[in-house]
């Protein structure tokens, strides 16, 4: 069976600046990989060639076995490719409750003519939008919330319903661009257990962006490294950890103690 | 505000309307010409709303839309000689939603290539259509060129305004509240975001600019039939920035605000005038005549304008954010 996500070849040069070179990268279904790499690795150009935003400038991104290029970032979040943002972007004048909402529109065809009109049709898939999302929100403890502004959240609460506004949209893989940034450690933990929490209950693909390599190592199941936008090395966790490569690149020898 | 009732209140605010437009000669006419005035900047500033309030793009080209509305509109009409009731209302609607069609279409025209832009950029391109919308009109000698254009029928009444008010309140107020609404403020909060869960903002955009520009057509269609004669010159930026002024004052995002804020930015200039014709304060003996208040009406009315913003940033209205739970 053919991987959900298949990178091949993927470059992208901005003037004469490789940023990414040859990227070969899959993601199965319901897999957990991890993307590291020191700063100015391209992981992020790396995230958004696969979200969209870029197009690569050789090779090609193939998404359940269909090419993505062309697509905007809103028509590959149709296909089932959702993200979070390293700097938080959240609705911030809306509510909990509507910012999940919002991400549900593309699952419930409602347009202008139904919101217009307001028949039974309309009535009945806003009550299945919002009972929909009060259960996304009691799945993640955000429920009490629901009805607070989400710039009123704690920093904590923000990255979650961030995650939760990206499960509403029903993805297939779901890409998070370095979640634990700011946490502390109990943070991190509390993260750890709610990404695989993700992945087992919903089912999904996970590809995680991440610095802090405790997290990474802790949860991934296959991990890639890049640098200069050349991808150095690709395994297991245990197989990252000894590889020498790597560990000159990225890890150096003190951080490899603590793990 | 819980919008449940949507239909019901669309129902009941035109059938109050009708109401009243039973009684219309009973009402003076100084006082029912200003009513007109109120009923056409509710829709100017409602519609001017969903652009600039809840999607966040800032048009100053709202008087352009008005004045394609008010001239298709117009035109349509004057084909017509004396007609009775009911052909004059049926020629009349068929006038206004033509005006608010053409006026659309002007929306479409502008809002896809322009809508890339952002901000500042926006604002200044949609001022430059505003501007050449006026002067075309100005040199279209058919529409009487830039000696204005005459408007052989008064259709406009109390029903047609108010009640076409209640639609342009109904038609935004429940585009918003609903899922599908929540786009647009997704698309004002935060476009990056709003495009990674899957709303494509472009299309926002176009739409919320199709629909503003429809209702401020209707509302020049109802202008001229009011007015009964149209100048190139009254459609100017300067009326498009008293309906951003409406919208901001009101509370960005506010609907029940910026119709307030409607209402009394036209009730504010009219008020001073008549503060001028007192010659007696109650209570003093000696004469303390106001005139120096009609001169200076337009100086009063800035400063006010000046203090508000100062003072209310938020908007006038806005006590809190309304919750907003269908």
């Amino acid at each position: 069976m053919n991987p959900l996500l298949q990178l091949e070849k993927v470059s992208i040069r901005f003037g004469g600046l490789t940023a990414v070179a040859d990227l070969d990268l899959r993601i199965g279904e319901n897999e957990l990989v991890g993307l590291i790499g020191p700063n100015g690795a391209g992981k992020t150009t790396a995230f958004n060639l696969i979200t969209g935003v870029y197009q690569p400038t050789a090779g090609q991104i193939l998404f359940a076995d269909k090419p993505t290029s062309k697509l905007k970032p809103s028509q590959l979040t149709r296909r089932g490719i959702a993200r979070t943002f390293q700097n938080i972007r959240l609705f911030a004048s809306m509510t909990v409750f509507d910012n999940v909402r919002t991400a549900t529109q593309l699952h419930c065809a409602r347009g202008v003519r139904h919101a217009l009109w307001r028949g039974r049709a309309f009535r009945q898939g806003e009550q299945e939008v919002e009972s929909h999302v009060m259960e996304l929100l009691e799945i993640f403890h955000l429920e009490n919330f629901f009805d607070a502004e989400a710039k009123n959240l704690s920093y904590g609460d923000q990255r979650r319903l961030e995650i939760v506004r990206a499960l509403a949209t029903q993805p297939k893989l779901l890409l998070l661009d370095e979640p634990a940034a700011g946490m502390n450690a109990s943070e991190k933990n509390a993260l750890m257990q709610l990404i695989q929490f993700i992945k087992d209950k919903f089912q999904i693909s996970v590809l995680l962006v991440e610095h802090d390599m405790k997290v990474v190592m802790g949860i991934c199941e296959r991990i890639a490294v890049l640098d200069y936008g050349v991808k150095i090395a690709e395994g297991k966790p245990e197989e990252i950890r000894a590889n020498p490569k790597v560990i000159e690149a990225y890890l150096g020898e003190e951080s490899l103690k603590n793990v | 505000m819980n919008f449940r009732h949507a239909k019901t209140f669309l129902l009941g605010a035109i059938a109050l309307c009708f109401l009243v437009s039973l009684f219309e000669n009973q009402i003076n006419s100084y006082w029912l010409f200003i009513s007109y005035d109120i009923g056409v900047n509710i829709i100017l500033a409602v519609s001017l709303n969903l652009i600039n309030g809840y999607t966040g793009q800032f048009s100053l080209g709202h008087a352009g839309f008005m004045a394609v509305g008010a001239y298709t509109a117009a035109v349509i009409t004057n084909q017509f000689g004396e007609l009775n009731f009911f052909a004059a209302n049926g020629v009349f609607i068929v006038a206004l939603v033509a005006g608010g069609l053409a006026a659309a279409i002007a929306g479409l025209l502008v809002g896809i290539p322009t809508l890339r832009l952002r901000g500042d950029y926006l604002a200044i391109v949609t001022l430059g259509f505003g501007e050449i919308i006026r002067v075309i009109f100005q040199n279209m000698q058919s529409v009487g060129g830039a000696r204005g254009y005459s408007v052989t029928h008064n259709y406009t009444n109390f029903f047609w305004t108010f009640g076409l008010a209640a639609v342009t309140v109904y038609v935004v107020t429940s585009l918003v509240h609903s899922t599908y609404g929540r786009g647009f403020i997704a698309v004002r909060d935060d476009e990056i975001a709003a495009e990674a869960t899957g709303i494509n903002p472009t299309k926002y955009k176009v739409t919320a600019f199709v629909i503003g520009a429809f209702f401020a057509g209707i509302a020049g269609g109802l202008y001229a039939h009011s007015k009964q004669f149209l100048t190139p010159d009254g459609f100017g930026f300067m009326q498009s920035i008293a309906f951003v002024v409406m919208v901001i004052l009101g509370g960005m995002g506010n609907t029940i605000g910026v119709i307030l804020a409607a209402i009394l930015l036209t009730l504010l200039p009219e008020g001073l005038r008549a503060l001028a014709d007192i010659e007696h304060i109650p209570g003093i003996a000696q004469e303390f005549p106001l005139s120096w208040v009609g001169n200076a009406r337009m100086v009063i009315y800035s400063l006010l304008l000046i203090v508000l913003m100062l003072t209310r940033p938020q908007g006038l209205f806005t006590l809190r954010k309304l919750k907003i739970k269908n």
